[in-house]
């Protein structure tokens, strides 16, 4: 008897079986893991609701003399399921300049988030973790300093010639452009 | 018995995976030098079972992780051992993957055909360093919390996927409830999964080949049972003994202040075995770090990764123990100039104390009557009069006023005292001295303000000076109901025994001996023209004097310098009781512990 004609479908069937078995388990494992990525990526899907402006404190509180002085901000804080209003959500310094006009840093260390310090007998911030330096408006002292950027300054509105409003903000650490997040 | 293990093993086969497990060759006899693999082996046992443990108490969310790490160290019988077992357990399988990478490289365990092995203990390693990084942040306190910032905050840096990977692992871009419960998964469930997947192919592949034998081989072939399972066991017992060492020590892990985000934390360093990694960030100018934290390290692992190959050449296994030892060395080298750094730095010195003073502060307020409240122990220090009180007199107070001498911290503000010492304002001692001739016009008290030489000093140093012994002993009267007013806790007791001098006192403050009410006021008595005597130095006075020292009541428009930190709104009501709290000694003391 001749089979060689029935040989073919018996590979492709053969095929078709592994095949279907491969496509099979593969897709009842991806399932469970697709619903678990998709879940765990939210954050990725979520905005920051970042950048209102606050008000931070008046101008009678910042010493005539132009020294820095840190404010903490208080806003409401949302984490996650959480809302709490009226808690400190970040910090700030802030330094009088000719004018009345008010210069706003945040504390934050741009290079891996560290606050700063602003250390009077140098006229100087300086960040505890990894010794970056920066001038009293901000900038980077010492060009060895870790930090890619100078100390990250914030929008002022003096509102009612008196109160020092803030848009407050962080930003990406560890690159040379300010980018909000 | 026989038949019935005969049954089971008809039934299971065990005889020969224990023939199997506990009869495999050691060529050339047990050593001490292979112990190694095991130990680590059985630091993983000790941190899975203790980690279950303590995950039957641990509540990983931002309100409750430091709060139940806190119930576990201090209140659960037992649990500080316990933590100090995972903790301590956890120092030192960092330091037994070290000896036991060294013993591969140097016995030329890694050649072929052992490269996966190999390869798979490298991966093991990184695994067992991320189960580290991650453990680090779970008590949510300080240290962890800004370790973790920084960890994070490189992440961000790898290229391309960075921020993603970062906003993934942190759970968005504040850091909070998410982080937790993604840190816990990765601690608890992913990474130890992971751990056991290698760990079984890493025996597999060591059943698979065999163990590396020194050469010479001093003895002949044994079986792994029961020589180099002794041997195994004692190394386990040395290791446990360490650890435990280490557990007693210091009373279990330590636990720092709750997290708190808003909060300078100026000692955050990472654990010391990562203390390398975080030297080597400060050689690396902005915008280059990618290089310190990402690329040389992960060449220097990738050469790791090689040198099953280079170990093929003829110089390459010389090669492999000269670099494994030359990255031992810089990273011993790192670590000591990390440590020297901070031991020269004093600002660190009073970081370090003031974490301290932080940490043991929010344990006595979390074993007071009151508790940790729903919103978390985070609370506790942010309405802690102890705590703030010399932050905010620092920040706000200190460049004209000192506490005992110094800025509230103990730092040395930059310009000279210019107004009065309040270490025990409104108390016996400080009025008594306020009023003594020798002293109003020191910088204690008027020396640096404008009063220096004004009225009162003059009233003090002209009269006072001149009083009679009867005039000193009204004066004495009248310093204790004055000080009776600021109701100081301090002198609670002395002020109820004295209850009649103090009404004595009373009578005096108004009489016309004293004068007071020449310029004081004192109830319905007196002139305005001197700050209010009524209620003089209590909570509610100070407040409002605070508030606003140029409000009639007090100073007026003869104000010196200070400034109207509750007018102006540059402390908000809640600072300025927390200061007054302080400056008046009134703040929760635990009652000390009788053994």
């Amino acid at each position: 008897m001749d089979t060689s004609d029935a040989s073919p479908p018996t590979d492709r069937r053969e095929f078709i079986k592994k095949a279907s078995a491969v496509v099979i388990g593969g897709t009842i494992t991806l399932a469970p893991v697709a619903a678990g990525l998709f879940v765990f990526m939210d954050p990725l899907r979520r905005q920051s609701e970042s950048g209102a402006s606050v008000l931070v404190a008046t101008l009678a509180s910042l010493p005539e003399d132009g020294e820095p002085r840190k404010f903490s901000v208080l806003a409401t804080k949302v984490d996650a399921w959480n809302r709490t209003p009226n808690v400190p959500v970040g910090a700030v310094y802030l330094q009088r300049l000719k004018g009345e006009k008010v210069r706003a840093l945040n504390v934050v260390c741009p290079h891996a988030g560290c606050f700063v310090d602003f250390r009077p007998a140098k006229n100087h911030y300086f960040c505890p973790c990894h010794n970056s330096s920066f001038g009293p408006d901000g900038s980077i002292l010492d060009p060895k300093s870790p930090s890619p950027r100078g100390l990250d300054e914030l929008a002022v509105e003096i509102r009612n010639g008196a109160e020092i409003w803030v848009t407050f903000q962080n930003f990406r650490a560890g690159v040379h452009e300010k980018i909000p997040v | 018995m026989k038949p019935a293990l005969d049954w089971l093993d008809s039934r299971t086969g065990y005889r020969r995976l224990v023939h199997e497990s506990l009869y495999e060759n050691v060529p050339g006899g047990a050593r001490w030098r292979y112990v190694w693999g095991s130990t680590l082996a059985f630091c993983f046992m000790i941190q899975v079972i203790t980690g279950i443990f303590l995950w039957f108490a641990y509540s990983p969310s931002s309100q409750t992780a430091w709060e139940s790490v806190y119930f576990i160290q201090y209140e659960m019988a037992g649990g500080w051992f316990l933590r100090g077992l995972h903790h301590y357990t956890a120092h030192a399988m960092t330091v037994l993957l070290v000896v036991h990478l060294m013993q591969v490289v140097i016995d030329g365990a890694y050649k072929a055909p052992r490269e996966f092995n190999f390869w798979s203990g490298i991966i093991l390693l990184q695994l067992v360093l991320a189960l580290s990084l991650t453990g680090y942040l779970l008590p949510w306190d300080q240290k962890g919390f800004w370790a973790t910032r920084v960890a994070t905050n490189i992440v961000a840096i790898t290229p391309f996927i960075g921020p993603e990977l970062q906003k993934l692992i942190v759970g968005g871009t504040e850091y909070g409830h998410l982080t937790l419960t993604r840190f816990f998964a990765l601690h608890a469930g992913v990474i130890p999964g992971a751990i056991i997947a290698f760990i079984v192919g890493h025996i597999y592949l060591f059943r698979k080949h065999g163990l590396t034998p020194k050469q010479p081989r001093r003895r002949p072939d044994a079986a792994f049972w029961p020589d180099q399972v002794l041997r195994d066991a004692v190394a386990c017992l040395a290791i446990l003994a360490v650890v435990l060492f280490f557990v007693f020590r210091y009373h279990g892990a330590e636990l720092g202040a709750p997290a708190d985000p808003s909060e300078q934390f100026s000692a955050a360093r990472p654990e010391w075995y990562f203390l390398f990694l975080f030297e080597l960030l400060k050689y690396f100018p902005g915008g280059t770090e990618v290089w310190g934290a990402i690329v040389i390290p992960g060449v220097l692992l990738l050469i790791l990764a090689v040198m099953p190959f280079v170990g093929n050449w003829k110089l390459g296994h010389r090669f492999n123990v000269m670099y494994l030892w030359a990255m031992i060395a810089g990273a011993a080298v790192l670590t000591g100039l990390a440590i020297k750094a901070d031991r020269n730095d004093p600002n660190y010195a009073i970081a370090v104390v003031s974490a301290q003073r932080d940490a043991e502060r929010v344990v006595d307020l979390a074993r007071s009557p009151a508790g940790i409240p729903p919103t978390g122990a985070v609370t506790l220090l942010r309405t802690d009069p102890f705590t703030q009180g010399p932050k905010i007199f620092a920040r706000n107070c200190a460049s004209c006023h000192r506490y005992d001498g110094h800025d509230g911290l103990g730092g040395k503000p930059k310009d000279e005292i210019s107004a009065a010492d309040l270490k025990g304002f409104a108390s016996r001692d400080w009025i008594s001295g306020l009023l003594d001739p020798a002293k109003v016009d020191t910088p204690h008290y008027f020396g640096g303000t404008k009063f220096k030489g004004g009225k009162m000093s003059e009233y003090v140093k002209e009269e006072v000076a001149n009083f009679s012994a009867e005039d000193k002993a009204l004066l004495q009267q009248t310093i204790i109901a004055l000080s009776a007013e600021a109701g100081l806790k301090a002198q609670k007791e002395l002020d109820e025994r004295d209850a009649q001098v103090i009404d004595l006192g009373k009578k005096a403050l108004i009489g016309e001996r004293m004068g007071c009410m020449e310029c004081h006021k004192f109830h319905d008595a007196g002139e305005e023209t001197a700050p209010d005597l009524t209620g003089y130095g209590s909570r509610e006075w100070l407040v409002a004097f605070i508030t606003n020292p140029e409000h009639e009541r007090f100073y007026g428009d003869r104000n010196d310098r200070m400034p109207a930190f509750g007018e102006d709104k540059s402390l908000t009501p809640q600072e300025i009781g927390l200061v007054a709290d302080w400056i008046r000694g009134e703040w929760y003391v635990p009652k000390p512990q009788h053994p």
